[in-house]
């Protein structure tokens, strides 16, 4: 379970304030979206929540099954069950996507005490992996996400996911740059990924990806808070009236 | 293959009228010198002219010889034994040892093809007409070539392809000047590797060259390695001539050395022939290390490739001076020149001067040269994957390196120099 109570967060300068007094809480195997405008804070959520270095927490705390996020280094995170499917996935050069993936689950499982996977295990996990998110060998021997389309890089972060079987996955505009096709194949990696003991947080600007991934809950994301909380009916009001009820209810 | 092209001098540097005093590195040397026979005078003459060249001569601004060698060690007895526990022990290559500057060919196998010999001839001093060295007058080749005593002689006859490479050892065993001399000549169509490696004991100073004539048609890949202690000095240079159509690699790579300074010369005066020259640096503590690179295009249709990656810790200081010149019958040349830097402390320091000097209209050249600290967002993307900070910088880095040591074509230099750059980075974190 993920309960952020009461985050006052402010870039790190301290000159602007971003998360103010933000409350959530996503339950086990729950499905949360927060929808929200431009500028609200949703992208700054999943970086403070992941352990992005160039934010000052003001105020708050994050709990992961009861554990404080934000005493914790962003690998340990990681180890403790947080995944961050970015937004802007980021290339790197000279390394090749499977030393990265064998590197991030090995630094995973050492931190957790657990073993080193043995390499057969792996590639066959991978293998597994890949094909069905229809991704070919021959990416996974380039270089992490060089010359990756925008597609190609998100389904490469929806791998990731699969195999460092987070507890709570944060999907940051996934659906941003993805043509249809390539957004339900990602919608599809993401449903396998459902269950009882995993929970997601899918931030978003559009309704569309939510007929894809049926969220439990919707959030509504203003001015760094909260203002409104529903059912998955509730994007598509937000679809039909645009957030202006809610960015003005704050205002007032 | 004829040497016709006209020469480039570097910037003059017998300033003697402004630099009257003699360091004690100066002194050393010109006693030195004073045993020195008569037709080695002429280069010796040459440097006691201007002396040890310091930050006014543009060449050495970065890398103050005058200032930065606060002596010059006597010169080096023969006797010396190499140490056991080499690094490249396990590559399958006709090892020649050359120890305290002593070649030695005892008991060295006869490879078909190849002959090796010594002699005791006045060396190359950079400044004959018939010079193989595209950059005259340079005052490490001058040193050099008053101070060998035998020439170690590499003939690779015409259109043979020499199977194992060709390793030479260089140690430097005791605090001497250790100078040594390899001529290397790859002839019409034939294919050599020669890979020289670089050892040397605290105080050491070691002065190497290596000049090579490459005929037409001719492949030669060569991978000089630096692993001397971090108190020794070690002045390398490799240059040389290429033929048409010919194909030059050469890689370099640097951990060792308190003082090194690697020079490439290098003339294309064959049409279509291509050098691709590479380095990677990677130092800590108070180390410096200066590459040195001069290629130059003489005729048509030539390329060239330079990629140059620094890694600077401490208080280490890099320097990369790259120059490529296209002379004014060298159209549709095509060179591109890269040397990046990554600085891990605020006490390290790169100097970058890539340069380009194109007399001709019709040609692609060009050059790049960053510096800068590892990038933020993405050590974040690794952590978030769970890699701690120490590993994800490791893999940042090896990636870095990894860009330069993947155009060493050898796999077996290759894989163990990778290995060595892990070494490193496992050493830091």
């Amino acid at each position: 379970m993920l309960e952020i109570r009461n985050l006052h967060v402010a870039i790190e300068d301290g000159s602007k304030r971003i998360l103010n007094g933000l409350d959530l809480t996503i339950h086990n195997g729950e499905v949360a979206a927060i929808m929200g405008p431009n500028g609200s804070g949703k992208s700054t959520l999943s970086y403070v929540i992941a352990g992005k270095p160039d934010y000052e927490i003001l105020d708050g705390e994050i709990l992961l099954d009861g554990e404080n996020l934000l005493d914790m280094e962003p690998d340990a995170r990681a180890a403790a069950g947080v995944f961050l499917a970015f937004q802007y996935p980021l290339e790197i050069p000279g390394v090749a996507t499977m030393t990265f993936l064998k590197a991030a689950m090995n630094a995973q499982s050492r931190a957790r005490g657990e073993g080193e996977l043995k390499t057969p295990d792996f590639m066959r996990r991978v293998k597994i992996g890949a094909e069905k998110l229809g991704i070919p060998q021959e990416m996974l021997r380039r270089g992490l996400n060089v010359g990756f389309s925008g597609g190609e890089k998100k389904r490469m972060e929806i791998l990731q996911m699969a195999l460092l079987e987070p507890s709570i996955g944060i999907l940051d505009e996934t659906d941003s740059g993805l043509d249809i096709d390539a957004l339900k194949i990602v919608s599809e990696g993401v449903n396998a990924l459902r269950s009882a003991d995993r929970s997601f947080l899918v931030i978003t600007h559009y309704q569309r990806l939510l007929n894809y991934i049926v969220p439990d809950t919707v959030h509504v994301m203003s001015k760094g808070r909260i203002v409104k909380t529903g059912g998955k009916e509730l994007a598509l009001e937000l679809e039909a009236n645009g957030y202006a009820d809610y960015v003005s209810d704050v205002a007032a | 293959m004829p040497i016709t092209s006209p020469t480039w001098r570097l910037e003059d540097h017998r300033m003697a009228s402004i630099t009257p005093l003699k360091t004690s590195a100066e002194l050393a040397l010109i006693a030195q010198g004073a045993g020195l026979s008569a037709e080695r005078q002429t280069a010796f003459g040459r440097f006691a002219a201007s002396g040890l060249p310091h930050r006014r001569v543009e060449a050495y601004h970065y890398t103050d010889l005058r200032a930065l060698l606060k002596d010059a060690p006597p010169l080096a007895k023969a006797g010396g034994i190499a140490p056991s526990g080499f690094a490249f022990d396990g590559v399958d290559a006709l090892c020649v040892s050359i120890i305290d500057g002593f070649p030695n060919l005892d008991g060295v196998k006869a490879v078909s093809g190849v002959s090796l010999s010594l002699s005791g001839d006045a060396p190359d001093d950079g400044l004959a007409p018939n010079s193989v060295f595209p950059v005259a007058g340079d005052p490490i080749v001058a040193l050099n070539a008053a101070f060998v005593d035998q020439t170690l002689h590499i003939m690779v006859e015409a259109g043979q392809t020499v199977e194992k490479p060709i390793l030479l050892r260089f140690v430097t065993t005791h605090a001497a000047s250790a100078y040594s001399r390899v001529v290397v000549t790859v002839a019409d169509g034939a294919k050599l590797t020669l890979i020289e490696t670089h050892e040397g004991v605290a105080s050491a100073l070691a002065n190497s060259v290596v000049q090579v004539v490459i005929g037409d048609d001719a492949q030669f890949e060569h991978i000089r390695v630096n692993l001397a202690d971090h108190q020794a000095t070690v002045l390398t240079t490799f240059g040389g001539c290429m033929g048409a159509r010919s194909s030059l690699s050469s890689g370099n790579f640097v951990t060792g050395g308190g003082l090194s300074r690697h020079q490439v010369f290098f003339r294309l005066e064959g049409e279509g022939s291509t050098a691709t020259v590479s380095g990677a640096s990677m130092l800590n503590g108070r180390q410096l290390a200066d590459t040195t690179l001069v290629v130059d295009h003489a005729v048509p249709e030539c390329v060239s490739r330079e990629h140059f990656a620094h890694v600077l810790d401490d208080e280490a200081t890099g320097v990369f001076q790259g120059k490529i010149i296209v002379r004014p019958h060298a159209q549709q040349t095509d060179g591109k020149m890269m040397s990046r830097a990554v600085l891990l402390q605020d006490g390290a320091t790169m100097n970058n001067k890539p340069e380009l000097e194109i007399f001709a209209d019709d040609v692609q050249c060009g050059h790049g040269a960053t510096v800068g600290a590892l990038d933020d967002d993405l050590l974040f993307y690794l952590r978030a994957r769970g890699l701690p900070k120490p590993e994800a910088e490791a893999l940042m880095l090896q990636a870095f390196v990894g860009e330069a040591l993947e155009m060493i074509a050898h796999d077996g230099m290759r894989e163990r120099l990778e290995a060595l750059s892990e070494a490193w980075l496992k050493a830091r974190s």
